[in-house]
């Protein structure tokens, strides 16, 4: 059987390059970075060299990157440990509704230790609205973190104008770029942010890495404790090849960035589209324009996304859905309730998320089999009368 | 996630419709995460002539539904009444924890299909 991976936003596959490069660093040079030998000063090299890289794809400089175990603590140290260093300054926190959990749960876990944190809303596009922040802004907040694209609903947010608006304020912004990192162009400088948060496994690089941008000058304490790595910010002997992966998928991220953006937009119209003209009673999630490319989010009404994602899969095809038989908690999606949806429409969601190997082909595939998937669910379901 | 019983079942649905004649109509939402299923019956001579039903929820919620149809589908209404959600899922060899729910789901739109045709017929 034909597989069909669409599934992009929850991981992608190593690049056969970027796994080239790792390799060594698993068997001849496996030193340890810290060591005084010579051989060791090669892998200290190759950790910097990654720190180059990564700096290079954001306009940082390579001091400002931190390697982290991934986006999940990365988001953590940015906000717990920095919310700890610098609470003389105030104890309230600022972010929205469509965080990803990583972020949402570290405000949580400062609530429980005698922060605030005020929860923003979105407008139905997904899209956090500059007036509400600046609404939501008190003169005891310290920090806002609002995520660069969302991994659900795809869509970007108005970052700039929203880092301005923490400038002005004299407060600290962090954004969680997991989803866009190497997927569209990102400028820390031009952004005017303090901090952000990358994962590597997200564009082609290994798992268990991930990075924190931390701008020169921001205060930040350290989460993991017990030695003095990553300059004092991060203790734990660095996971060489990962970090070395996750430098080279950056260059390569670089490297193709224009060309990947401008397929992958008109391969995500193209699925959008087909689906949207072919399925009745369907509705697209996020922003319409300003979105991840190659993120595609639909609700179909009156079918449940975990039927639908069996019956993809009976034909080889991967994908996801906020519905909530699908969650772990039985509860729709955060993101979809948070644009407004109700929740029998969430109940219908699926994500279809393309990348570097995506091809024609592969979409219209989906655009094939998928209408009479929605048709036979929807001949099943008590709603269609 | 799902044993090929479930999985049978959920892609090869039996007894999904509605009918035209029904005797007893029953319909229950499920509170744990929003799903409906919708079970119509004819009843002749005490009997559970013909059975169909609707649902919008995940595989285990259709998976369920059918095989409760399957269960009952001739037996008489004395027999039907016995039916457990445990029954449901142990024919099914089983569901995942978490989806345990789904089998209430089933049980009780078919318990209420009998209750409304009980209702009626008294
Ligand atoms: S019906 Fe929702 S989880 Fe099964």
């Amino acid at each position: 059987m034909k597989l069909v991976y669409m599934d992009h936003s929850a991981t992608t596959p190593v690049d056969q390059e970027v796994f080239n490069t790792i390799k060594p660093y698993y068997t001849d040079v496996f030193y340890n970075p810290s060591s005084a030998y010579s051989p060791a000063q090669k892998v200290r090299k190759a950790v910097e060299k990654a720190r180059e890289q990564v700096a290079l794809l954001i306009n940082a400089l390579p001091e400002e990157i931190i390697f982290t175990s991934g986006g999940t603590e990365a988001d953590n140290q940015a906000i717990i440990s920095y919310a700890i260093t610098n609470m003389e300054k105030g104890r309230h926190i600022i972010t929205s509704a469509i965080e990803h959990h990583a972020v949402l749960d570290s405000c949580k876990y400062l609530i429980n230790n005698g922060f605030e944190c005020t929860v923003i809303p979105v407008n139905s596009l997904g899209v956090v609205e500059p007036e509400t922040l600046e609404k939501a802004i008190r003169p005891d907040t310290i920090l806002i973190s609002i995520m660069h694209g969302n991994n659900e609903i795809g869509s970007i947010q108005p970052i700039k104008e929203l880092a301005e608006i923490a400038r002005e304020n004299q407060i600290a912004f962090h954004t969680d770029a997991v989803q866009t990192m190497g997927k569209i162009p990102l400028d820390v400088k031009a952004l005017g942010i303090n901090m952000l948060s990358g994962s590597s496994h997200k564009f082609y690089g290994p798992k268990g890495t991930g990075f924190l941008y931390l701008k020169k000058g921001t205060r930040i304490g350290r989460l993991l404790h017990g030695g003095s790595q990553e300059r004092k910010h991060r203790a734990g002997t660095e996971n060489v090849p990962g970090i070395v992966g996750l430098g080279k998928a950056c260059e390569l991220a670089g490297e193709r960035l224009p060309e990947q953006v401008e397929r992958l937009t008109k391969l995500g119209k193209r699925l959008t589209d087909g689906i949207l003209t072919t399925i009745p009673n369907t509705r697209l999630t996020g922003h319409p324009v300003d979105r991840i490319p190659g993120s595609v989010s639909v609700c179909f009404e009156f079918v449940e996304g975990e039927s639908i994602l069996l019956m993809l899969d009976q034909l080889g095809i991967m994908a996801s859905s906020g519905s909530a038989c699908t969650s772990g908690s039985l509860d729709p999606s955060h993101v979809l309730l948070a644009i407004g949806l109700p929740a029998e429409i969430a109940h219908g969601s699926l994500r279809l998320t393309l990348g570097k190997d995506s091809t024609v082909e592969d979409v219209d595939y989906v655009l094939q089999v998928l209408p009479p998937i929605i048709e036979r669910l929807r001949q099943m379901s008590p709603l269609v009368r | 996630m799902y044993s090929e019983k479930v999985m049978e079942h959920f892609m090869h649905p039996r007894n999904v419709g509605q009918l035209e004649n029904a005797s007893g109509v029953g319909e229950v939402g499920n509170p744990t995460c929003g799903d409906i299923m919708h079970i119509e019956i004819i009843v002749a001579d005490n009997k559970i002539e013909d059975i169909k039903f609707k649902t919008f929820g995940c595989a285990a919620a259709i998976a369920t539904s059918s095989m409760v149809t399957e269960m009952v589908k001739g037996k008489s209404l004395e027999e039907a009444q016995k039916i457990t959600n445990r029954a449901v899922a142990e024919a099914l060899d089983g569901l995942p924890p978490i989806k345990m729910h789904c089998s209430n789901l089933a049980a009780d739109a078919l318990q209420s299909a009998i209750k409304d045709y009980l209702g009626k017929s008294s």
